[in-house]
């Protein structure tokens, strides 16, 4: 490591003795370097950049395209949730109105029975009156003919009877 | 640098060696240079073609940061240049892939760094500074002279705005490279002085060690930033070659 001095005292760089070497290896570099970008690597890298331009636009527009999906499927499901709504309201009135209409038959249905049976009372009510005011006549009858026997009073049956009804008229007629 | 025991010798790092032995450097003896190219173009290769062999749409850490150098060069060629520059956009890659390795690799400790070298930023600089002179002319002809000559300066001017335009332009590719390999020499070389600090003061090595992490981490960063600054002017000259008008 003593002897290199003696050939370059100063610097390396200006000893002109080994530029031809220099320019030489220095020209085969770059030309080998040159062939293998513009060949091989800058072409590849250039595809490879296209392709992720390419690969990011496909994916903005497929994501805006689902975008747009999603927007129309829940203007649909609004869509359908209303029509269920409508539906369901339009059920629930008609049921009503069918459950009114039935009640409002057998409403009547038992007002009219109730009627049946009130006018069947009365009228059973009316026969025991009936029945029992000609009871009351007949006896009536028997006993003033049996108070009249007891008497000794002679009294025929017809006019006994015609007291008798004309009281009771008249009592019936005082009621 | 021989008194005392210090013996730091920082440029040694930049002689250009036979890897098989012998002295004679021949033009096309496989040396040092040789060999930290091909690592060069293999590195940017396992990136690009290796990392971003998924083609996957999801892209793994690889191919994550092949396609970042990817958009991010193409990115600056469309801006800087236009969009008509897009047809040179694999060059720019290569030149742009090349010395960010060619940095990134040379600080690997006892690295070859091929980008510190003159004759390599030179002969990249040159290249850009010749096809795109050559472009300006092949595209638009004599018109491709206006851009030296200032439309917009009040006429006297003119001749002596023409002449500096001038001088700058063919200016270009020494700044071009000069910045490139300076920079990184500058680097490597103090780096080295550091560290041959750390090996001469005993006890005490732990500050040029300090010193030589952060000074790291800072060539870390020159190395990524030189690469980009490289790779903007030459899309600047180009852009001057697609459209000389001011």
């Amino acid at each position: 490591m003593e002897e290199p001095d003696v050939t370059a005292p100063g610097m390396p760089q200006l000893d002109f003795s080994t530029y031809p070497n220099q320019i030489f290896w220095l020209v085969v570099s770059i030309v080998v370097l040159y062939l293998i970008l513009s060949r091989t690597a800058l072409p590849r890298i250039a595809a490879v950049l296209a392709d992720r331009r390419g690969t990011i636009t496909n994916d903005i527009a497929a994501a805006e395209d689902a975008k747009a999906k999603a927007a129309e499927a829940e203007e649909a499901h609004k869509q359908a949730l209303a029509d269920a709504r409508a539906e369901t309201n339009r059920i629930i009135e008609a049921a009503r109105q069918e459950i009114q209409a039935e009640l409002d038959a057998q409403m009547a249905e038992a007002e009219a029975e109730i009627a049946a049976r009130a006018a069947e009372s009365e009228a059973r009510i009316r026969a025991i009156r009936d029945s029992a005011r000609d009871m009351v006549a007949e006896v009536a009858r028997d006993t003033t003919r049996e108070v009249l026997h007891l008497f000794d009073v002679k009294a025929d049956a017809r006019s006994v009877t015609a007291a008798v009804n004309a009281r009771l008229k008249a009592e019936g007629g005082a009621q | 640098m021989a008194e005392g025991g210090i013996d730091i010798r920082p440029v040694d790092q930049f002689i250009v060696k036979p890897l098989f032995g012998g002295d004679v450097v021949n033009w096309y003896t496989p040396t040092n240079v040789t060999l930290w190219m091909a690592l060069t173009v293999l590195a940017a290769t396992a990136l690009m073609v290796y990392g971003a062999r998924g083609r996957a749409v999801i892209p793994s850490r690889a191919q994550s940061m092949a396609e970042l150098s990817y958009s991010f060069i193409y990115k600056m060629v469309e801006d800087v240049a236009g969009r008509d520059a897009i047809r040179f956009f694999p060059y720019i890659m290569t030149i742009f892939l090349f010395v960010l390795f060619a940095n990134l690799l040379g600080l690997i400790p006892f690295a070859f760094t091929t980008t510190s070298h003159i004759a390599v930023t030179a002969v990249l600089a040159l290249t850009v500074f010749i096809s795109v002179t050559a472009l300006g002319f092949v595209l638009h002809g004599a018109k491709f002279l206006k851009l030296f000559w200032v439309d917009s300066a009040p006429l006297p001017l003119r001749p002596i705005l023409a002449v500096i335009e001038l001088l700058s332009y063919f200016v270009r590719p020494v700044s071009h490279s000069i910045r490139l390999a300076g920079a990184l020499m500058a680097g490597h070389a103090v780096a080295k002085v550091f560290a041959g600090f750390a090996a001469a003061l005993g006890a005490a090595f732990f500050i040029p060690v300090l010193a030589v992490t952060a000074l790291y981490a800072l060539e870390l960063l020159v190395a990524v930033i030189q690469a980009y600054v490289f790779t903007i002017l030459s899309c600047i000259y180009l852009k001057d070659a697609l459209h000389p008008a001011h």
